[in-house]
């Protein structure tokens, strides 16, 4: 038994706001690997003739930063560099979070409780908190480590829900039946349990992309997550920061970036989070 | 009753044991020490640096430094500031009156505002209102909080020159000023703060608010309270917003954490000298007992708000109540 995953996204694209999100999704996932190939370099831009800190004008739509960069191409630069971070630490969490989840709720008795009691203890720390105390240590944090450390304290939730899933399926006949045919605990979980999981997962998933969006923007902000010159949205804001007087628009276009695709993200997910409760109900 | 709390209770503090372990040794997992870094912009004797590394404790097995910790944090100290050299308590305790400020009011204004907010959109299901507060909510929650504090901060403060836009007090006002103009100084520079963290906390409690409140009037006694009679006012606002509101209640535990993380943007931004500001300085000056006491207070925080939210959830809804 698997989830039939066309009719969960026709029926997200049902709701409007399920059409608007994705299509919002569609173009800045478009812009974001487009842009940056039409879009002048923002690493070899430092020395052009038109200065730092320009408004913007016809040839710079969002304006100059203080390096006379283009703010729109490092826009376009950060949003590959905030997806990918996001995308890539969402998969690993979602993954952990299904494994430990399915482990748990499958086997139950003491695995179960000292899982679940550690995942407790774990989310009594905000997610900001956990990432503060792994990344103060480190001078200079390599982007894979980051998206290392921001996978790995974002599965907690995921493992709790999968687990509350396998125990509601755990009964079913269809794995029961699975059981009585013969089918080892790894099969069971892999294959009959985890499909079924699909909905929920997916709908975690899209949130868990904008929650990471917003966390490692606000990490790039504080200065410890994506280092510069590499360009992301949150250490853009950063640099805007300083020039806050002289050139709002630095800090401003990267904001609203991350405001739309979150935003997109968010409709999208809740669209996609009716669908599956209606599915399953 | 009192076994179901007992229970309660001491899940609570296992939960609170679990979280400073996972603190303690995640701290831990870095390379080196909290010293190994100071020799960085000065070099420093070998010799000088041992003695530090003992005066910290930093030379024993790990396993002992673990149980020290514990035995102390346990009593309330958190060992020394690496940067200020001062007890961690007193330091939390210095900061803590301004956090408190601004994350009660932020937490009063988000659950107020949220909670009416959401019951007036449910109350005009699907019509435009509903939905354009309903994409409003999100792109609040999808907001950034560091980045409306700057716009705010642009506008409101450097623009339009109307409020202060950093620290806690005008540092012109005179010491013995009259206590209005000290109250009024102090909510001028709250006004920023607290509008940036409503503003990102706001959305998630409309959309509960929202949905809890449409199940309620879904409710046989809202049919029963019509049958008898009862004005659509007092339906309303009466009998469906009171049962709506039990489950912002729960809402309480999931919040704190929200909060926490919030403060530590929002503060940071203006200057606001609380314990969120006072985590990312430390994090800045990887002051590690410093960091690690903030944390735990947050835990504790974070556990008791659970814990706060069953009792209050308990003793409003006598269905959930244990026998």
């Amino acid at each position: 038994m698997t989830a039939p995953a066309p009719s969960l996204l026709r029926r997200t694209m049902r709701v409007a706001n399920g059409r608007a999100g994705a299509v919002a999704l569609v173009v800045i996932a478009l812009f974001a690997l487009a842009a940056p190939l039409a879009l002048p370099d923002p690493a070899t831009q430092f020395d052009i003739v038109d200065g730092a800190l320009r408004p913007p004008s016809a040839i710079h739509p969002f304006g100059t930063d203080h390096l006379s960069r283009d703010v729109l191409s490092r826009v376009a630069n950060g949003a590959r560099i905030s997806l990918a971070v996001a995308v890539i630490a969402v998969a690993l969490s979602i993954t952990l979070g299904a494994v430990v989840g399915l482990v748990a709720g499958f086997f139950g008795g003491v695995t179960d409780t000292i899982v679940m009691r550690v995942v407790d203890g774990a989310m009594a720390i905000p997610r900001l908190f956990l990432l503060l105390l792994l990344v103060a240590a480190w001078d200079r944090l390599p982007l894979a480590a980051l998206i290392l450390v921001i996978g790995a304290t974002g599965w907690l939730g995921t493992s709790r829900l999968v687990r509350a899933e396998v125990l509601r399926l755990r009964e079913a006949e269809f794995v029961r039946s699975a059981q009585a045919l013969g089918a080892g605990a790894r099969r069971v979980m892999f294959r009959h349990l985890l499909p079924n999981t699909i909905g929920p997962l997916a709908v975690a998933a899209m949130l868990g992309v904008g929650d990471v969006i917003l966390l490692e923007a606000g990490l790039s902000f504080l200065g410890l997550g994506v280092r510069p010159p590499t360009p992301s949205w949150g250490g853009m804001i950063l640099e805007g920061k300083d020039v806050l007087q002289a050139a709002p628009w630095v800090s401003l276009f990267p904001g609203l970036a991350i405001v739309a695709t979150v935003l997109a993200i968010n409709l999208f997910g809740e669209a996609l989070h009716r669908a599956a409760e209606s599915r399953s109900s | 009753m009192a076994r179901w709390l007992a229970r309660r209770l001491l899940l609570a503090a296992l939960t609170v044991a679990i979280a400073i372990t996972l603190a303690f040794f995640l701290m831990r997992l870095a390379p080196g020490d909290p010293l190994s870094r100071l020799g960085d912009e000065r070099p420093m004797p070998a010799a000088e640096l041992a003695g530090l590394r003992a005066r910290y404790g930093l030379d024993q097995p790990l396993l002992s430094q673990y149980a020290t910790f514990v035995v102390a944090a346990t009593g309330g100290d958190f060992g020394r500031s690496i940067h200020y050299g001062r007890p961690v308590r007193e330091i939390i305790l210095d900061r803590l009156p301004a956090s408190v400020l601004l994350g009660g009011g932020a937490l009063l204004l988000t659950m107020l505002g949220g909670a009416l907010l959401g019951a007036m959109q449910a109350l005009r299901r699907d019509s435009p209102l509903d939905r354009t507060a309903g994409v409003v909510s999100l792109a609040a929650y999808a907001t950034p909080s560091f980045w409306l504090g700057l716009v705010l901060a642009w506008l409101v403060g450097i623009e339009w020159r109307l409020l202060p836009v950093g620290g806690f007090r005008d540092p012109l006002l005179a010491p013995d000023a009259p206590w209005m103009t000290q109250v009024v100084d102090l909510l001028r520079h709250l006004a920023l703060p607290l509008l940036t963290l409503t503003v990102v906390s706001i959305g998630a409690v409309m959309r509960y608010q929202r949905t809890a409140m449409l199940e309620a009037l879904a409710q046989p006694f809202v049919a029963a309270a019509r049958a008898r009679g009862l004005s659509e006012r007092r339906i309303r606002w009466r009998h469906a917003l009171r049962t709506s509101l039990f489950p912002i209640v729960t809402l309480l535990g999931l919040w704190l954490p929200v909060l926490a993380a919030g403060s530590v943007f929002v503060e940071s931004v203006f200057a606001w000298p609380g314990l969120g500001s006072l985590a990312a300085e430390a994090v800045g000056t990887r002051d590690y007992p410093l960091l690690m006491g903030v944390t735990l207070l947050v835990a504790v925080l974070v556990v008791l708000g659970g814990l706060l939210a069953d009792l209050a959830y308990a003793a409003l809804d006598p269905r959930v109540r244990p026998a």
